[in-house]
């Protein structure tokens, strides 16, 4: 066990703390890092980028930083960032998710005509997975493309497009080979939010807002090279992406700020004379989110270090999305039973506590529990690759009836 | 950067596990358990030649000095083989008061007799955390007056340390006059607590150190408690997976129900988080004091309700025959009990926890 970085790291945080004294008042607020990234935080961006702290091993000829991978270092920034409470760098879905993918399967010209804007926030994109009919069974989507005339042409519908009304572009998944079985009939497609034959419909979740839309393609009309890998390979092509997903809702340090806001909470709601904090059943739930937190925490530093070693991470990291999007929920839902009736205020209510944020996250959470693979869909994952359990048994079944088995088994990754 | 257990600890952990493997199957945990002392004659002495009883004693009284980490991976080991030996009290709490607040005297005659595994002194710490049965221990700066419950190794033991209600640590020989012992009977048969009596007994008491040695007793006790209980948890989980790839019902594996697979599921989920936390509290203990007792804390706390859960649904996982006798699936959820309540039970960790952060009004 040694927790020290070493000294040539220290020499990096050294770094890193003067780039944020000198440089953190340049920082957007947060609403500059909403969907669409205004003026000043794609500057930040293209700042950050220059010194290496975000899109830091992004090859430079693409628009990145082009430094060695460096776990350690990236663990670094991510720290220094947080600590400093300033703005690191984006974290979109076109970032996390487009530009790994682009990296890893896309054409020469797809590489140097995509992933630089999209590293500066100028080119936002939304993902086209989920349908109503194929979310944890993702590989039954049912959006076709046919090929007439050079073009692909799409009819379907996708949900849970966040950031569709912001976004230019969009990496989607559709049937082209509808005779194929399931998953090997998909094309990963890119194309412009602005083709003529796309609607985008809010979708108003029980939050009250439209985090999510609905997407509908009519008669759309795309060039044939807009494809990433070839045609019918689209399901690998995604996956190639979900794990960047599922290792970006797991954050350690989200988990650890979110308990302090708690506990300032608790401290500051005042009930009768004292505040929640000094109610021991409270206080109670709050140690034990807290060693949960901490586990969370030493649980992440256990899969950095074994990243290190180039271990794969095993279950320590299966269980992360499961883990911390609970744990989150929890937090939330402590949050509202320390404020009592005080709980229940929303909609911009008198008496209001932090913008109705707590309630906002505990349903949003409670979103989260079910996107980006499912709670239930991590629990096979779990099962069936970790402990390495039994898979559900393939029945011969008519095919009217296979979509549900497909479902209730749940086999296949699920991505909102 | 290296979190984690190192080259040596994975030889430490692989020889105990061989080891216990070896010396230490069901049945003779069943032997033992059975018995009037549950610790076994056999898995002492395999244990004794890798040099397991000297682990935390200092080196310049025999024994090897080494580190809290060291000690949760043996915890762990003994948890995971339900092993009936003495460990958390005579060899560990037992070695650190004496070499934290023992006389010369007492150091040299009783520190290389741990070692080598001749000699085992119970622990009694009990009342520090909580009082019940208005026990406690009163010093009258000569004698010792009252009642300590729950010492840690307690049948056969040679001498005791126990603790007064003003956070002293005392040396009781066990055949002082005026000293009566009382072994009292758990759920876990493969280990050993009693209660003292004492009336006007003379000991000899460790530096007055305003309660410094029990308080890291407290936490030592606490880690490995979390790591024994954690390694009865990976035991239960492990079984849970193979009679659930065994078993078959309605024409197929029962492992293959989504059912009993979640249940596993949530089992590991559970459990796997808990590895990081408590070679973290281990560490802590020997690397940052300052936040020692409170990742002690969180490690007793948080593996007591996680592995409560664990062994429910481990022997639920197993059917009927979870609930019998025959397959001794209870050793393991009756370690994991034991674990939960000594030294506190998670609610008055918890509080403990509280107070360590200034959370709690002071009375």
């Amino acid at each position: 066990m040694d927790l020290d970085y070493g000294p040539q790291y220290d020499v990096f945080r050294e770094e890193v703390r003067q780039f944020l004294q000198t440089h953190g008042h340049r920082a957007p607020d947060g609403q500059g890092r909403a969907a669409r990234p205004s003026p000043e935080a794609v500057e930040w961006q293209k700042l950050l980028i220059l010194h290496g702290y975000t899109a830091r091993t992004i090859p430079k000829e693409y628009g990145g930083y082009g430094a060695e991978p460096d776990i350690l270092k990236s663990r670094i920034i991510a720290e220094e960032f947080s600590r400093a409470g300033i703005p690191a760098g984006l974290a979109n879905q076109g970032i996390s998710m487009l530009v790994p993918t682009l990296l890893e399967l896309g054409t020469e010209a797809q590489k140097r005509q995509w992933i630089e804007p999209t590293l500066n926030g100028e080119i936002v994109w939304c993902q086209g997975y989920s349908e109503p009919g194929a979310g944890s069974d993702l590989a039954a989507l049912k959006t076709s493309a046919r090929v007439e005339n050079g073009d692909f042409v799409i009819n379907g519908q996708k949900i849970w497009t966040s950031t569709a009304k912001q976004a230019d572009m969009i990496f989607c998944l559709v049937r082209t080979e509808p005779d194929a079985p399931k998953h090997g009939g998909i094309s990963y497609l890119i194309f412009s939010m602005d083709t003529p034959g796309i609607e985008v419909r809010p979708l108003k979740t029980m939050t009250g807002h439209a985090e999510f839309n609905e997407t509908f393609f009519t008669d759309l009309r795309v060039p044939l090279d807009q494809i990433v890998g070839q045609r019918g390979q689209g399901w690998y092509v995604a996956n190639a992406t979900l794990g960047h997903e599922r290792g970006m809702l797991g954050d350690p340090d989200a988990l650890e700020n979110r308990l302090q806001a708690l506990v300032r909470l608790m401290q500051k709601e005042r009930i009768g004379q004292g505040c929640a904090m000094d109610n021991a059943v409270l206080r109670d739930r709050l140690v034990a989110l807290q060693a949960e937190v901490a586990a969370m925490k030493f649980n992440g530093m256990r899969i950095l270090s074994n990243s290190l070693r180039g271990d794969a991470g095993g279950m320590a990291k299966l269980v992360v999305k499961l883990q911390s999007c609970e744990l989150a929920h929890q937090i939330s839902a402590l949050a509202i039973d320390a404020m009592g009736e005080m709980g229940i205020l929303y909609h911009g209510s008198e008496r209001e506590r932090e913008d109705g944020a707590w309630q906002w996250n505990y349903m949003f959470q409670l979103g989260l529990i079910i996107g980006g693979g499912t709670a239930q869909i991590q629990k096979n994952i779990i099962a069936e690759r970790g402990l390495e359990m039994p898979r559900e048994p393939k029945f011969a079944t008519p095919p009217a009836a296979e979509q549900a088995t497909a479902v209730a088994s749940g086999q296949n990754k699920g991505a909102a | 950067m290296d979190f984690g257990l190192s080259q040596d600890q994975e030889m430490l952990c692989d020889a105990i596990s061989r080891t216990l493997a070896d010396t230490c199957p069901l049945d003779h945990v069943r032997e033992c358990a059975e018995g009037s002392v549950p610790f076994s004659d056999n898995v002492r002495s395999a244990l004794g030649e890798i040099g397991i009883w000297g682990m935390m004693v200092p080196e310049q009284h025999d024994g090897l000095g080494m580190t809290m980490l060291d000690a949760a991976v043996v915890a762990e080991q003994l948890g995971y083989a339900v092993a009936p030996v003495p460990f958390i009290g005579a060899h560990v709490l037992a070695p650190l008061a004496l070499a934290q607040g023992g006389s010369e005297e007492l150091k040299a005659h009783w520190l290389p007799r741990i070692a080598k595994g001749e000699a085992q002194i119970a622990v009694a710490i009990a009342e520090t955390v909580e009082i019940r049965d208005r026990a406690g221990v009163d010093f009258d700066g000569a004698k010792l007056d009252g009642t300590a419950l729950f010492a840690l190794d307690f049948l056969e033991a040679d001498a005791f340390l126990v603790a007064d209600t003003a956070g002293r640590m005392h040396f009781v020989a066990g055949d002082a006059a005026g000293l009566e012992k009382v072994a009292l009977k758990t759920i876990d048969r493969t280990r050993s607590v009693g209660e003292l009596r004492f009336s006007g007994v003379a000991g000899e008491a460790l530096a007055d150190d305003g309660g410094a040695t029990v308080r890291r007793l407290r936490d030592a006790g606490r880690v490995l408690l979390a790591a024994d209980s954690l390694g009865a948890g990976q035991a239960m989980i492990e079984k849970a997976v193979d009679y659930a790839g065994q078993r078959e019902q309605f024409g197929r594996v029962i492992g293959s129900f989504q059912a009993v697979k979640h249940m596993c599921a949530e089992m590991a989920a559970r459990h796997e988080p808990c590895r990081s936390l408590v070679w973290y509290a281990a560490h802590a203990f020997d690397a940052t004091p300052d936040e020692a007792s409170l990742v002690a804390c969180h490690a007793k706390s948080h593996t007591g309700e996680v592995h409560r859960f664990v062994a429910r649904t481990s022997t639920e996982v197993h059917g009927g025959m979870g609930f019998t006798d025959l397959l001794g699936l209870h050793f393991w959820f009756k370690r994991i009990g034991f674990d939960r309540q000594v030294l506190g039970g998670p609610e008055a960790v918890r509080a403990e926890a509280a107070a360590l952060q200034g959370w709690t009004q002071v009375a």
